[in-house]
C-alpha cells in the first residue's frame, strides 16, 4: 500500500490526532472503488446526457439543444412517454401496496411461529432466489390461455393479449418474486422487538389489535419504510417483467422498455437519451420525496454515523 | 455446513418460555392458526416453483394438460435443454464467467471501501457514503445506452467485458452496502488492540480486520453473484448471438423439442436447471444470506 509523501507529512504535522491519519488511509482506500464507479455509470451518465442533446440519423448528427425532451414530453412521441410513466407508477403502486401488505402478514406469522421459522426463511427465499427472467417464463406459461391459471379460475382469458389482463400478470408475477423479499426485511425488524413490550402491554389490558397498531407497526416502522424504498427504486426501473411477458405490448412497457426499444430497436441513442435522463430525473425526485416526507434516513440505515436529524 | 433445521434456528430460551405460556392457555387453537397461515405462506412461495419443475417433466403431449403432477414423467425437455438447437451449455459457462468476474472485482475494490467507511473517521465520509447510496437509484438503462454505443464502437458486442462492465455499477455499490454493516458489527476493540501493539492502520486492516471479516466478505459474494447472475437486462442488449448469451437471456429465447413446439417445456427445464444451484445454495447458506440481505435494513 502506498502513501504519498504528502499524505505522510500531514500525518507527521498533526501526530496524535487519529483523524489526520485516517483520512490518508481512507482517502486511498476509498478512492479506487470511486474511480470505478465514476467510470461504469457517472461517464456513460454524463455521456448520454450530452448525447440527448443532439438529434438522430446517419452520419453527422445535428445539435438540437432541448428538442428530444420536447419530442418525449410535449412533442410527437409525448402519448408514448406519459402512457409509460403511468403504467410505470401504476405498478410502483399497486406492487407496493401489495409487496407490503402481504410481505408484513407473512412476517407477522413468521414471527409467531416458533418451529417453521427455517422452513418458512427457506421457502421465503425460493422466489427471492429464482431469477426474474426465469420468474417471468414461469408466469407466462402460467397465463397462456391454455395455461394453469386459466385452468384453476375456470376462464378463458387471453391475458397477455389486452392491457388490463396484461398488467394483472406481471403485477402477480411481480409480487410473487418480492412479497417475501419484504417479508424477510420486515421480520427482521420484528425480531428486535422486545418480548417484554408485548407482555406489559398484554397486562395492562391491551388487545391484539392494539398491541399490533401502537407496538408493532410503530416499532417496524423503520425497517418497513427501508424495504419499501428498496421497493419503489426497483419498481421504477422494472425492464425483465414486461419485456419478456408482454414484449411491452397493450401499454405495458414500462420506462426502462420505452428506452430500451427506442435506443436499441429503433437505434435513435439522442431521444433514447432524453428518455434515460427522464426517467432518472423521475426515480430521483420520487425517492427524494419518498425519504422527505417518510424520513427514511438510508444513511443512517447503512451505517453511517450521522448525527440524528430533527 | 449443513442446512439448519426448523427446530435448529430457533433460540432454545424464547422458545421453552413461550411454550409454557401457551401451555398454561390450553388448546392452542392460536398456534394451530398460525401453522395453517405458515402452510399457506410456504405454498404461496412454493407453489410456483413446483409448477415449473413438475412441468419440466411432461411431455409435448401433456404438457397442456393442467394436472398437478406428471401422468408420464419425461426426461424430454432437459434433452431438449442440451440439444443441437439450444446453446444452454455455452450459456451456463457464461453466466458462471461473468458473474465470477463481477463478484470478484465488486468485492476486491468494495471491501477497501466498505473498511474506510465503517470503521475510519475521515471527512466527507457521508458524502461517499451518499454517494454509493446514490448509485444503487440509477436506473441501468441510464447507463445502457451510451455504454451500448461505446462498445459497439469498440467491437465489444457479444463479448464478456460488455457485460461485466456494466454489471459492476450495480455489483460494487451493492457490495460495499452490505459490507459497511458486517465491517461496523466487529468490535471495536480489534483495531485499538492491534494499534497498540504496533500496527499501523493499515497493517491492523491487512493482518486484524480482513482476516476476521471473511464470513462477512463471503456472505456479501454470495449475494453479489446471486444478483450478477440474475440479471437480464444488461446481458439482453449486449449479447446477440447465442453462444455470448447468459442463461437468463438464453432461457427467455428458447425454441422448443421441434420448430413448431411452443418452447413451453424446454423453458420450464432450463428454468429449472438455473434456479435449482441458486436454491442449494440458499438453504445451505440461509442463515448468512438472511443477515446479509437484512443488515442496513434494520438496527
Amino acid at each position: 500500500m502506498s502513501i504519498s509523501p504528502r499524505v505522510l507529512n500531514r500525518r507527521r504535522s498533526r501526530t496524535g490526532t487519529g483523524r489526520a491519519k485516517d483520512g490518508g488511509l481512507a482517502f486511498w482506500l476509498v478512492i479506487p472503488s470511486v474511480a470505478v464507479l465514476t467510470l461504469v455509470i457517472a461517464f456513460p451518465v454524463i455521456s448520454s446526457i450530452i448525447r440527448s442533446l443532439f438529434g438522430d440519423g446517419i452520419g453527422e448528427v445535428p445539435f438540437v439543444g432541448l428538442d428530444n425532451y420536447a419530442q418525449a414530453l410535449w412533442g410527437y412521441n409525448a402519448d408514448d412517454f406519459w402512457a409509460s410513466t403511468g403504467v410505470t407508477y401504476l405498478f410502483t403502486a399497486v406492487t407496493i401496496v401489495l409487496e407490503t401488505l402481504i410481505g408484513l402478514g407473512m412476517a407477522l406469522v413468521a414471527n409467531r411461529a416458533f418451529r417453521g421459522r427455517g422452513l418458512i426463511r427457506a421457502s421465503v427465499l425460493v422466489p427471492w432466489a429464482v431469477p426474474t427472467a426465469v420468474a417471468a417464463v414461469l408466469w407466462k406459461w402460467a397465463f397462456d390461455p391454455q395455461g394453469i391459471i386459466n385452468s384453476l379460475l375456470g376462464t378463458d382469458i387471453i391475458w397477455t393479449g389486452s392491457s388490463v389482463p396484461s398488467m394483472i400478470a406481471i403485477i402477480v408475477a411481480d409480487t410473487w418474486k418480492t412479497a417475501p423479499f419484504v417479508a424477510l426485511l420486515v421480520l427482521a425488524g420484528l425480531q428486535v422487538i422486545p418480548e417484554e413490550v408485548y407482555e406489559a402491554a398484554k397486562i395492562d389490558g391491551a388487545s391484539a389489535w392494539k398491541r399490533f397498531v401502537f407496538i408493532t407497526l410503530p416499532l417496524v416502522k423503520p425497517a418497513l419504510l427501508v424495504a419499501v424504498l428498496f421497493r419503489m427504486l426497483d419498481a421504477l426501473r422494472m425492464y425483465d417483467l414486461p419485456e419478456i411477458m408482454t414484449n411491452g405490448a397493450n401499454g405495458t412497457a414500462t420506462l426502462s422498455v420505452l428506452v430500451v426499444q427506442s435506443t436499441l430497436s429503433q437505434l435513435k441513442p439522442g431521444y433514447g437519451g432524453a428518455l434515460s435522463t427522464l426517467t432518472f430525473l423521475l426515480i430521483f425526485v420520487t425517492a427524494y420525496l419518498f425519504v422527505r416526507l417518510l424520513g427514511v434516513n438510508a444513511v443512517e440505515q447503512a451505517g453511517g454515523r450521522k448525527g440524528k436529524k430533527q | 455446513m449443513t442446512i439448519q433445521t426448523a427446530a435448529q434456528t430457533t433460540r432454545p430460551g424464547v422458545r421453552s418460555s413461550r411454550d409454557a405460556a401457551r401451555m398454561r392457555r390450553g388448546i392452542p387453537w392460536g398456534s394451530i392458526g398460525t401453522y395453517v397461515l405458515l402452510a399457506a405462506i410456504t405454498f404461496f412461495c412454493l407453489a410456483p416453483f413446483y409448477w415449473m419443475f413438475v412441468t419440466s417433466l411432461k411431455g409435448s403431449n401433456e404438457i397442456f394438460d393442467n394436472s398437478l403432477w406428471p401422468i408420464n414423467p419425461t426426461l424430454d425437455n432437459y434433452a431438449a435443454v442440451f440439444g443441437a438447437q439450444n446453446t444452454f451449455v455455452f450459456a451456463l459457462r457464461n453466466s458462471a464467467i461473468i458473474a465470477s468476474c463481477v463478484t470478484v472485482i465488486a468485492l476486491f475494490f468494495g471491501v477497501t471501501a466498505a473498511y474506510a467507511i465503517a470503521r475510519l473517521e475521515f471527512r466527507g465520509k457521508n458524502v461517499v457514503l451518499g454517494l454509493f447510496l446514490a448509485t444503487s437509484m440509477f436506473p441501468g438503462v441510464a447507463i445502457l445506452t451510451p455504454l451500448f454505443q461505446l462498445f459497439a464502437d469498440l467491437g465489444w458486442i457479444n463479448t464478456y467485458q460488455a457485460m461485466i462492465i456494466p454489471d459492476i455499477s450495480f455489483a460494487l455499490p451493492l457490495g460495499v452496502y452490505i459490507l459497511v454493516s458486517f465491517f461496523r458489527a466487529m468490535p471495536w476493540e480489534l483495531e485499538a488492540a492491534a494499534l497498540v501493539d504496533g500496527c499501523t492502520r493499515g497493517q491492523a486492516f491487512r493482518r486484524i480486520i480482513l482476516p476476521l471479516a471473511v464470513p462477512g466478505v463471503f456472505t456479501t459474494a454470495i449475494l453479489v453473484f446471486i444478483s450478477a447472475w440474475n440479471e437480464f437486462m444488461i446481458a439482453n442488449a449486449m449479447s446477440q448471438t447465442p453462444a455470448a448469451q447468459p442463461v437468463t437471456v438464453a432461457i427467455a429465447q428458447f425454441t422448443g423439442i421441434s420448430q413448431y413446439d411452443k418452447p413451453y417445456g424446454t423453458q420450464m427445464a432450463a428454468g429449472v436447471i438455473v434456479t435449482i444451484p441458486l436454491i442449494i445454495i440458499v438453504l445451505i447458506f440461509q442463515r448468512r444470506i438472511v443477515s446479509g440481505l437484512t443488515a442496513g435494513g434494520v438496527k
